[in-house]
């Protein structure tokens, strides 16, 4: 009998022909993806294997904890601050030190700006592709092009027909010259595409603008964190001084680089606005039959929290980004999420390559162990060091599955905005209408690989505007008298106490992010991420509950198996990162990805 | 872009990359570290940490006339062994073999660079053979970390034959009291517990706890014994009898 039933209402067949596809491309870090599909090209079984060894928390062991922000900031070139300011309040909070407002202030436009950055640049440049043919664009009247661009964003300067017309020329030279670049590995006949060739150059030459454009974003991380592209962290605040009358780079923050972090924020503001977003919804338009891919987003999902309004203040209520869980799809009911409560958050192993002294039970990150256990099912096929096929019966990946509650949950905008929606916040519910009204759309079209997708640039249209309001917040704090942004009465390790633990948590631009650490005399005695990839990318757990990126292919309709454009667009949308929930490389990482039908 | 005017100098980038975390690939950062701490450079030149950061880097290289990139790159040569590539090859040696996650995105960098126009006029890639990358935490093999000096002298000789006018520092620049040991090879290295203290490899309690017992075995898979190849790094650790 090859169908199960999984308890998060899963209907499991593995009886068709499996489709393998190794790596998964264009996101960060390594990843595997195997499916089966039945006679009709439907996705009926999905498995998601991160094929990296995970070892973060082994080579923070030991060290100082002031310093391993900086070490979890190594982790990958994706979400680098992200991790930073994780790994800051984790400490923070051990050693219960109070942040300046200014600081807090700085921390949330430097949070907000790698939202708006991130999300900016996974929408152009590496899920763009999944919707935009840039083959196809060859095709387009420069004309059309510029009479369509007009028309979705009036306000976007850039709009001629021979701007088009010189960008088409650019890109039909770069395809004849047979280097395709950043648009091989795509499959441009497939008839998954369905955009007409206009949308595809006016997105294919916003991908371009967008990659110009992306570089002032990183400017705010640069004046507020000092070295680029790797800003500085500090335990106990930003380090940076504020120095209004200061001149020049030397002393600090002053009158001139607030100016240019404003200018910034609106130029952000504006590109989000008359770029992203447009863009967006005219793509959506032609896909809105693709109504795949929601997996578990209207079931279960979870959000941290961030954006503290106030500093050191992390309760619900007075984060700006929500903080909330649901469950069993019941909109109703938004649950409160507590990460120290050894009961709500907690890792499994049973089908991951790990052991735990009980490999049944799950552990709460401040008790976790990370210990590996490398070995596959009876069923595989092939060797360990040439899996043809994996055999999810057994342990099949180096991520963990994250429980919350024994939930499989779904974290990232997506499960931002649901959650949002469902408290009721009032912007987020005023951006979900209008973008649902615009495409004409009922609710249940936000779950959805598309909603998916749409919530990211929603969410970094709000952070964008969030970034004005932290600086104009700022500002007043400043004219008022205060220019405090560290609080060092606790750097000295002579102050801590001689064991403590402390929890960090953020929302990544690609969900909820969790550092849970222990001091022991002065040193990390344990540190543990629980990374947004490892919520979403968990494998299945005990009850056999698949995760999110498995739930979220199933019954997917594949055009053609060899050519699985429907699963990278849906695992796409996730914005997989992998290089952070799991870590060591696989022996021979393969240029191409490699995709096979069984 | 590509065109220097006569009256001004070339717009230098002097670039080191790869995952400091990752022993030998850290090479590039390393390198880029100590070119800071020991050389002064003109106006016209940045020198930048790029670490793993991949297409952020698109801006930075798209404003460079003259790149020189320090990295570990696998030329299938003795661990240790600096090589030179100038020019067109370059971007074929960074795409050889992913020796990490960066490099496909450095390629990828240059080839978006030159799909807008503005592709670096000069190209030097110094990179150097790595011996061991498989050791995360890790710094810098004697081998590797001994081809630092070189490294640095060839990039300044080739500046120089370009007209930069770089300049050995009487004195380092001073340190901020609060920055982190990462940004200091001597204290990554120094501050690195031992392996009895902080095992590499997963949790001590485990490890410590008898329940621990090494899973090892060449899995039986159509009758041929095969080796694993995954987990080869957790060898040293079975072979030193971590199990008592």
């Amino acid at each position: 009998m090859s169908i199960k039933q999984t308890p998060n209402g899963f209907s499991l067949d593995d009886s068709g022909k499996r489709v393998v596809v190794d790596p998964v491309t264009r996101i960060e870090g390594h990843m595997r993806c195997e499916v089966n599909v039945d006679e009709n090209n439907v996705i009926r079984n999905a498995v998601s294997t991160g094929t990296m060894w995970r070892g973060l928390e082994v080579i923070l062991k030991g060290r100082d904890p002031r310093d391993a922000w900086a070490f979890t900031q190594r982790i990958c070139g994706v979400c680098t601050g992200t991790h930073a300011l994780t790994s800051v309040r984790a400490v923070e909070d051990a050693l219960n030190i109070q942040i300046p407002e200014n600081a807090n202030s700085i921390r949330n436009i430097m949070q907000l700006a790698l939202q708006a950055h991130d999300h900016l640049v996974h929408f152009y440049h590496l899920h763009a592709l999944d919707w935009v043919n840039p083959v196809n664009a060859l095709k387009a009247d420069p004309k059309a092009t510029s009479e369509l661009q007009q028309k979705i964003s009036p306000r976007h300067a850039l709009s001629s027909p021979g701007y088009f017309r010189d960008i088409q020329n650019r890109l039909k030279k770069f395809v004849e010259s047979g280097q395709l670049g950043p648009f091989k590995n795509g499959y441009w006949t497939n008839p998954a595409y369905l955009l007409p060739p206009e949308v595809d150059l006016m997105a294919v030459t916003h991908y371009l603008e967008a990659l110009d454009f992306q570089k002032e974003i990183v400017k705010i991380r640069t004046i507020f964190g000092g070295k680029d592209p790797h800003p500085n962290w500090l335990v106990g605040g930003v380090p940076c001084a504020i120095n209004m009358d200061g001149i020049g780079s030397v002393g600090g923050l002053n009158m001139v680089n607030m100016n240019q972090i404003s200018s910034i924020i609106d130029q952000v503001r504006e590109f989000i606005n008359n770029v992203y977003v447009p863009d967006l919804l005219a793509i959506a338009g032609f896909y809105k039959g693709w109504t795949y891919g929601g997996g578990l987003a209207s079931m279960n999902v979870l959000a941290y929290g961030d954006i503290p309004d106030r500093a050191n203040d992390y309760s619900a209520d007075n984060l700006m980004m929500p903080r909330g869980a649901i469950i069993n799809g019941n909109l109703k009911e938004v649950h409160e999420v507590d990460l120290r409560n050894p009961e709500e958050i907690q890792e499994f192993v049973p089908h991951s390559w790990y052991k735990y002294p009980d490999g049944a039970k799950g552990l709460h990150p401040w008790d976790g162990i990370t210990e590996a256990d490398f070995q596959l099912g009876a069923n595989t096929k092939g060797s360990k060091t040439d899996i043809r096929q994996i055999d999810e019966a057994a342990k099949y990946s180096w991520i963990k599955a994250p429980r919350w509650r024994g939930h499989a949950m779904e974290v990232g905008p997506l499960a931002r905005y649901v959650v949002g929606y469902a408290k009721g916040d009032k912007e987020i519910t005023e951006q979900i209408n209008f973008t649902l009204k615009t495409l004409d759309l009922p609710l249940t079209a936000l779950f959805s690989t598309l909603g998916r997708t749409a919530a990211r640039g929603l969410e970094a249209q709000w952070a964008a505007d969030k970034m004005r309001y932290f600086m104009d917040k700022m500002m007043a704090n400043i004219k008022a008298g205060d220019s405090a942004t560290a609080n060092v009465e606790r750097w000295d390790p002579e102050t801590w106490p001689a064991q403590a633990k402390g929890v960090g948590f953020s929302e990544a631009p690609r969900g909820a992010l969790g550092h849970w650490l222990r001091i022991e005399d002065t040193r990390i005695a344990n540190y543990q991420c629980v990374v947004p990839t490892t919520w979403n990318g968990s494998p299945r757990d005990q009850q056999g509950n698949i995760g999110a990126f498995e739930a979220s292919l199933m019954n997917t309709k594949v055009e053609r198996p060899e050519e699985p454009v429907e699963i990278l667009r849906t695992l796409h949308s996730f914005d997989p990162c992998l290089a952070c929930s799991t870590h060591v490389m696989s022996e021979d990482g393969q240029e191409l990805a490699e995709v096979k039908v069984r | 872009m590509n065109t220097t005017a006569s009256n001004r100098p070339p717009r230098v980038l002097v670039l080191g990359i790869g995952n400091l975390l990752w022993a030998d690939e850290g090479f590039g950062v390393r390198a880029v570290e100590a070119f800071q701490q020991r050389y002064h450079t003109p106006e016209n030149v940045r020198v930048l940490d790029g670490g793993t950061q991949g297409v952020y880097l698109v801006q930075e290289v798209r404003e460079a006339e003259l790149l020189v990139v320090f990295d570990a790159i696998d030329y299938g040569l003795p661990p240790g062994t600096l090589k030179l590539i100038e020019g067109e090859a370059v971007p074929k040696y960074l795409g050889v073999k992913k020796v990490s996650l960066h490099q496909t995105g450095f390629q990828e960098v240059l080839a978006l660079a030159e799909m807008l126009g503005d592709y670096p006029r000069q190209l030097l890639l110094i990179g150097v053979q790595p011996e061991e990358i498989e050791d995360f935490g890790g710094s810098l093999r004697p081998v590797v970390k001994a081809q630092i000096e070189p490294a640095l002298r060839q990039a300044v000789a080739y500046l120089r034959r370009q007209g930069v006018a770089v300049r050995r520092r009487a004195q380092p620049p001073v340190a901020d009291a609060y920055s982190a040991a990462i940004g200091d090879m001597a204290r990554y290295e120094s501050e690195r517990p031992g392996p009895e203290q902080a095992c590499r490899l997963g949790d001590e309690r485990v490890l410590r706890s008898g329940a621990y017992q090494v899973a090892y075995r060449p899995a039986d898979l159509d009758g041929v014994p095969l080796r694993v190849g995954l987990d080869q790094h957790l060898d040293p650790y079975r072979q030193g009898g971590r199990g008592e």
